[in-house]
């Protein structure tokens, strides 16, 4: 078992994302994070998929998504080879015992502080799933009110595109 | 020309080359219906009894010629009902345009009077679907379901068209049909590495899929086989790949396959298969399927390669193209010992089959085949009967078996025998079983209002055999719902009372007069031929079985 990452260039349509999640659902494999959006042509848009599952199911899922009509190319991202982020936007709560703990925390991490109230504080962290990871840990003693995480996008590194046509 | 939706929808269906659709008006497509009246001279449509009915139709229509079949339903609950008919279309790869109407585009989403977002209900069961919100779409979407329907893989695409776009006018010209999207072409590599294969190996065995039919191949498969000296064994979807009296054939394989077949595989050092997707019910246990043997896989699939079983070489591609490539890289092999050891397979095949004095299924499929030229078209339902006929039939010319493999649908024949004789005019016989026929006899209904001369042949042994079979062998004989003693159907009157007419036979003198006055008839026919509740179908594989477990006797 091992993490993949896929990116997947579909028609900008309506219903698109439903067909490409669902082949998915229906075969058995678990989507881990999902992030869609346009891409530097209105008509294709960009789908960064990430999975755990094994060398079968990865093999399948490349299989599978190229079957479906509006998937025009499908990539898995390997890890050498590839750069990823993740955007974390998290609450934490604003005690005075604890801020200054909270304060270094995104010091050292570098974040960012984005909304600021008496009893809470809305920090903005960008970096890859074991960094965000890590950073949550790490403020889980002091108290996590809610947490909103985008899911992985990845960009190949160098100068090859997704787009080949 | 400036044309309705509605009308483009017609023309567009002519340009494709359809010459007759299957189909049930409602509210939602009372336009579509208005074109067809007005085309009625160019295009023909088979009003079924049900929407299913109309499906299974369309399917048959395409199965027995390798056209693409049409089928066309109201929004709704007419929509819904084509479900099961496209998931049998979907299962087993069969090239199938859908055209649903819907509510207008101002009502979508609203939960408006028999709509159905049939978009998403389709999903998974076809290759592509379609909602058409713009009429200057309409065409081309047409076109385009038309081409993915037969490219590549053959499968189900639907379009569901709002009624407003029925009504809108737009300009319309005719386009010339699109050639189909390019295949995968085998790359040199995996052909050469199948070569060496075949090369050594001693005991090869060919297993043909219903690729191999769709793709046209069974004469370079047949050729393939005289070359390197193997047998020739298929799934269910690929009987009739090559004719019944190749001597190298040797029948289905599988859960109820030919014992020779299934020895022939179980003891192969090569399994060379193509164009089928080694299903649980073709292959049993697949760790002891592999145990012998390596494998070599070709289909026009790339996903089926190494899906449901890991190739030694598996090839992308074309049956035919590639088999008409592999055969020019293969030496001429002989393999005496294996072929002994085949003859012996078939010989123990043959002693296990038991003379009795009652009239055994195999009578019957035996009565049908000495009256019916070999043109004909025979269908069936699903369950016992359907693998009797399977073993049993000879056929000799492929497209002329027609039976749902994948999904198993019962209820399947009917509609699927009316479609296969519309598009073929050739003879056509349904073998159906009492549950089976039971399920969607109404279209008893249209074979009746087109003339369509087709003979069902019920195996009525009332029960439900397929399943009280399993219950015999797993579920210490406890007949929960599969007894079904308490009907009072008599199939022999329901055919009179829908125009048709009604014979029955307990005996095989019976069958062969029935056959004769219903062969002479030329109307539908209903023969009601009673058959014994405890015949099993031998020999049987339990479910994730192997051949080391085969069951070929069922005592007292």
């Amino acid at each position: 078992m091992g993490k993949h990452i896929f990116s997947i260039l579909v028609d900008n349509k309506p219903g698109v994302m439903t067909r490409v999640s669902s082949m998915f659902t229906r075969r058995g494999f678990n989507i881990d994070t999902l992030t869609v959006g346009e891409t530097e042509s209105p008509e294709f848009s960009r789908m960064t998929v990430s999975m755990t599952g094994d060398d079968y199911s990865k093999d399948q899922v490349v299989k599978q998504l190229s079957k479906l009509h509006d998937v025009k190319q499908v990539q898995v991202m390997e890890r050498d080879e590839t750069v990823t982020r993740e955007l974390l936007l998290i609450k934490v709560k604003n005690d005075s015992a604890t801020r200054q703990d909270v304060l270094a925390a995104v010091d050292v991490f570098r974040s960012k502080i984005v909304d600021y109230s008496p009893d809470a504080l809305c920090i903005e962290l960008t970096g890859e799933t074991t960094k965000l990871n890590a950073f949550i840990e790490l403020v889980k003693p002091f108290g996590i009110m809610e947490i909103c995480r985008t899911g992985i996008v990845a960009l190949e590194r160098g100068s090859n595109c997704l787009r080949k046509f | 020309m400036k044309l309705s939706g509605s009308q483009i929808i017609i023309e567009v269906l002519i340009e494709q080359g359809c010459d007759c659709i299957f189909g049930y008006p409602g509210g939602q497509v009372i336009n579509i219906y208005d074109a067809l009246y007005e085309y009625q001279d160019r295009i023909k449509h088979v009003l079924t009894a049900h929407e299913q009915g109309a499906s299974h139709a369309a399917d048959g229509y395409a199965r027995s010629t390798g056209k693409t079949g049409v089928v066309l339903a109201t929004s709704g609950p007419g929509a819904t009902n084509l479900v099961t008919g496209i998931a049998t279309a979907y299962l087993d790869s069969v090239p199938m345009v859908a055209i649903t109407g819907n509510v207008p585009c101002s009502l979508l989403g609203r939960d408006s009077f028999q709509e159905v977002d049939i978009c998403g209900i389709t999903l998974p069961i076809t290759k592509h679907n379609y909602i058409v919100k713009d009429i200057s779409e309409l065409a081309d979407t047409l076109r385009e379901a038309f081409l993915l329907a037969r490219s590549g893989r053959p499968g189900p695409v639907l379009v569901d068209i709002p009624k407003n776009v029925q009504v809108a006018v737009t300009e319309f010209t005719n386009k010339p049909v699109a050639p189909s999207l390019p295949v995968p072409v085998a790359e040199e590599a995996s052909l050469e590495a199948a070569a060496k294969l075949i090369a050594e190996s001693k005991k090869p065995y060919i297993y043909c899929g219903g690729g191999v039919i769709s793709s046209g191949a069974g004469a370079e498969i047949a050729k393939l086989a005289d070359i390197i000296d193997a047998p020739i064994g298929c799934s269910m979807m690929g009987i009739s790949s090559v004719p019944f009296s190749n001597p190298r054939f040797l029948g289905m394989q599988g859960m109820h396959g030919h014992y020779a077949s299934s020895m022939a595989q179980a003891e192969a050092d090569l399994v060379i298969c193509a164009g089928a997707r080694f299903s649980d019910r073709a292959t049993g246990n697949k760790e002891v399927y592999v145990r012998n043997c390596k494998i070599i896989h070709i289909d026009i699939d790339a996903a089926e390669l190494d899906k449901n079983i890991t190739a030694n070489v598996g090839i992308a591609g074309d049956i035919r193209a590639t088999v008409s490539k592999l055969v020019t890289m293969v030496e001429k092999k002989q393999n005496t010992e294996w072929n002994a050891q085949i003859e012996k397979f078939k010989i123990d095949e043959a002693a296990a089959l038991k003379e009795t004095d009652a009239m055994t299924p195999y009578d019957i499929v035996d009565a049908v085949n000495e009256k019916m030229p070999e043109n004909a078209v025979i269908v069936t339902d699903v369950g016992q009967h359907q693998m009797w006929v399977a073993q049993r039939y000879r056929f000799e010319q492929s497209r002329k078996f027609i039976s749902s493999g994948g999904l198993g649908t019962m209820g399947f024949g009917l509609g699927a025998a009316i479609g296969s004789y519309e598009a073929t005019k050739d003879p056509v016989v349904l073998f159906t079983g009492d549950g089976s026929f039971g399920m969607n006899l109404n279209e008893l209904a249209t074979a009746v209002s087109y003339n369509i001369p087709v003979i069902v042949v019920v195996m009525n042994n009332g029960v439900l055999g397929m399943v009280r079979q399993w219950q015999t062998l797993f579920f210490d004989r406890h007949y929960s719902s599969t007894t079904l003693d308490k009907r009072q159907t008599k199939f022999t009157k329901i055919a009179e009372a829908f125009g048709a007419l009604g014979f029955s036979a307990v005996n095989t003198d019976e069958l062969s007069k029935a056959l004769d006055e219903a062969v002479a008839s030329k109307r539908p026919c209903v023969i009601d031929c009673a058959v014994s509740a405890d015949e099993f179908v031998l020999p049987m594989l339990p479910p994730g079985g192997s051949i080391d477990t085969i069951i070929t006797h069922i005592g007292g």
